[in-house]
């Protein structure tokens, strides 16, 4: 999964790195395809060399070597002016349109479950062009409604993001699962199956969806990871064995 | 302008700019004075039962531990909060002291949901949770530091978060693009820790800033909590650092640590051996009592809770920071 988020990322672009596993496909990103990707980390760090593995979006390792720290009314108001090209979300729970919730699973009022909220999830999938969500893939979080859309994908589909005033042209591109690549019709905006990880079938990942993912004739598989990006993952960024 | 959309969430602080000018004439004084002072003064000052009050940075950074640990002692309860906290919303939570929230994200970020927070949410002990980004509570104090209404953004638009914020959905008269209005919040009392400070106030972050000029802005009373209380020489020498100058501030702390078990940029790094003790804790109600206990009221201040750490665990912290190079 993280090799595969990892290879997402184009060289010379930039990208709102969040929490957790975002940061480790970040850093591969940067030894590999990527090394002019310049990450932007919500709290003000832009540019960063990611030396070490940050564990937290405020942290000194966010703006280590970094062109600059900042604050978070810069980087929010640099991805609505249009300069933040990617952004990796997660999420309790994801719908066909790519609408992400971690705010509540129940009733908002009187919740089962209380989860952290947006943070500055709402922001980054609002404003930056293309969002990248990295889920867990089950039935419990490939759900056919979310409970609460605490982060806007395509929300009821074609055209609803720019009716309701979101940036022309944005939206979510890709889903990167425990299980598979996907990426949404063109048309539909709905989810659609890209190629599943090896050892996967594409019956496995249509069992654990709980919507109707469109799945086209040809169906990839993603290439293992090479020794190579095993080597830095372990090696050089994740030492410490935070995440692996 | 046609209002198209209203959040339902409560507007838990209404700002009133009048009320808010007329303070900044005649309770803040233009003056050098001394505010030094310390944490058990500053809260006993300026922290009132049913006040409406934030924190600043995020996760277990920068974040003002030990006057939020001060507020714990002293029980200042029916707090209505504005919240992207860990470290410390945590400990307000588990203590009982929170009554409404503006949140935004409360969570142990790698080491997932707060139990903390799901207790006081799902029990319904905190009454209301009104729902915004990273993004807007930041801007709702931007609107506040720039002395208008509201501050009209993009994000929010079409999700729930906005249907259960306190937001409104606008069609811009020049554009007219949907456009979401947020409203200024103006803070009862804002608490931020910074590297260092005169007793005057005037204070400096080094490395990220967050939003600390926002609220510091937006705060009607503003408690400092300073790693270092340095001469004014010091802060005159890099005036471009001063993120806060001191006729915003009503009082300042000198706090070594005072992040703690939080970092500090390029001063000392998080220590993960109390924090995942507090995440142990906290798993369950009496856990957390007694991390509240032995951590908070059980010590008589913020020297002590230092002494309870121990020096060596410090040094180490200083030993494993980020450096600058």
């Amino acid at each position: 999964m993280i090799c595969v988020a990892a290879r997402l990322f184009q060289d010379g672009t930039t990208a709102f790195i969040g929490t957790g596993i975002p940061m480790l496909a970040a850093m591969l990103a940067m030894k590999t395809k990527a090394p002019n990707l310049v990450p932007v980390f919500e709290f003000g760090g832009t540019g960063a060399i990611l030396e070490k593995l940050p564990r937290a979006v405020g942290e000194a390792r966010t703006f280590h070597k970094a062109i600059s720290a900042s604050g978070i009314c810069d980087t929010m108001e640099t991805a609505q002016r249009g300069f933040i090209d990617y952004g990796f979300l997660g999420g309790a729970q994801i719908d066909c349109y790519g609408n992400l919730n971690s705010t509540t699973i129940g009733e908002h009022d009187r919740p089962k479950a209380r989860l952290p909220g947006s943070g500055g999830g709402n922001d980054v999938g609002s404003l930056c062009w293309m969002t990248v969500a990295i889920m867990q893939h089950d039935k419990r979080r490939f759900v056919p409604q979310v409970d609460f859309i605490t982060t806007p994908g395509f929300l009821s589909g074609a055209g609803a993001r720019e009716k309701a005033g979101l940036p022309r042209g944005t939206g979510p591109v890709n889903v990167v699962s425990t299980l598979a690549l996907m990426d949404y019709d063109k048309i539909s905006c709905r989810m659609r199956l890209v190629a599943t990880h090896p050892g996967v079938t594409v019956d496995d990942v249509i069992a654990n969806t709980g919507f109707d993912l469109i799945i086209p004739e040809k169906v990839g598989v993603n290439a293992p990871p090479n020794v190579e990006e095993l080597r830095l993952l372990r090696e050089e960024i994740d030492p410490e064995k935070l995440y692996i | 302008m046609e209002i198209i959309a209203n959040g339902r969430g409560e507007l838990i602080q209404p700002p009133d700019l009048e009320a808010f000018r007329e303070w900044n004439r005649t309770q803040k004084s233009r003056k050098l004075i001394d505010k030094l002072m310390t944490e058990r003064e500053a809260v006993e000052k300026f922290v009132f039962d049913g006040c409406y009050i934030g924190t600043e940075l995020y996760g277990t950074v920068r974040c003002p531990m030990s006057i939020t640990r001060e507020v714990v002692r002293q029980r200042k309860k029916d707090l209505r909060v504005c919240g992207q906290g860990v470290a410390e919303l945590d400990l307000w939570l588990a203590a009982g002291l929170v009554k409404k929230l503006d949140i935004t994200y409360i969570g142990l970020e790698v080491y997932g949901t707060s139990f903390a927070l799901r207790r006081a949410v799902e029990s319904g002990q905190v009454e209301t949770c009104v729902e915004w980004s990273n993004g807007a509570i930041s801007w709702r104090m931007k609107a506040a530091a720039m002395g208008v209404p509201f501050i009209p953004v993009r994000a929010m638009l079409g999700s729930d978060t906005f249907n259960y914020s306190a937001a409104k959905v606008v069609n811009d008269p020049s554009t007219n693009l949907p456009v979401c209005l947020l409203p200024a919040l103006i803070l009862d009392v804002g608490l931020i820790h910074v590297h260092r400070a005169d007793r005057f106030g005037n204070a400096q972050i080094d490395g990220i800033t967050g939003f600390a000029f926002e609220m510091a802005r937006a705060s009607r009373r503003l408690i400092i909590s300073a790693e270092e209380i340095v001469p004014t020489e010091e802060i005159r020498k890099q005036p471009d650092r001063t993120i806060i100058p001191y006729f915003l501030v009503d009082a300042v702390v000198h706090a070594p640590f005072g992040s703690h078990p939080g970092e500090m940029a390029y001063a000392y790094e998080r220590d993960d051996v109390v924090y995942r003790e507090w995440i142990e804790a906290s798993k369950t109600a009496d856990g957390a009592q007694a991390y509240l206990e032995k951590y908070i009221f059980d010590v008589k201040d913020h020297a002590a809770y230092l002494d309870l750490i121990g020096k060596s665990r410090l040094e180490q912290l200083v030993e494993q920071r980020e450096r600058k190079e």
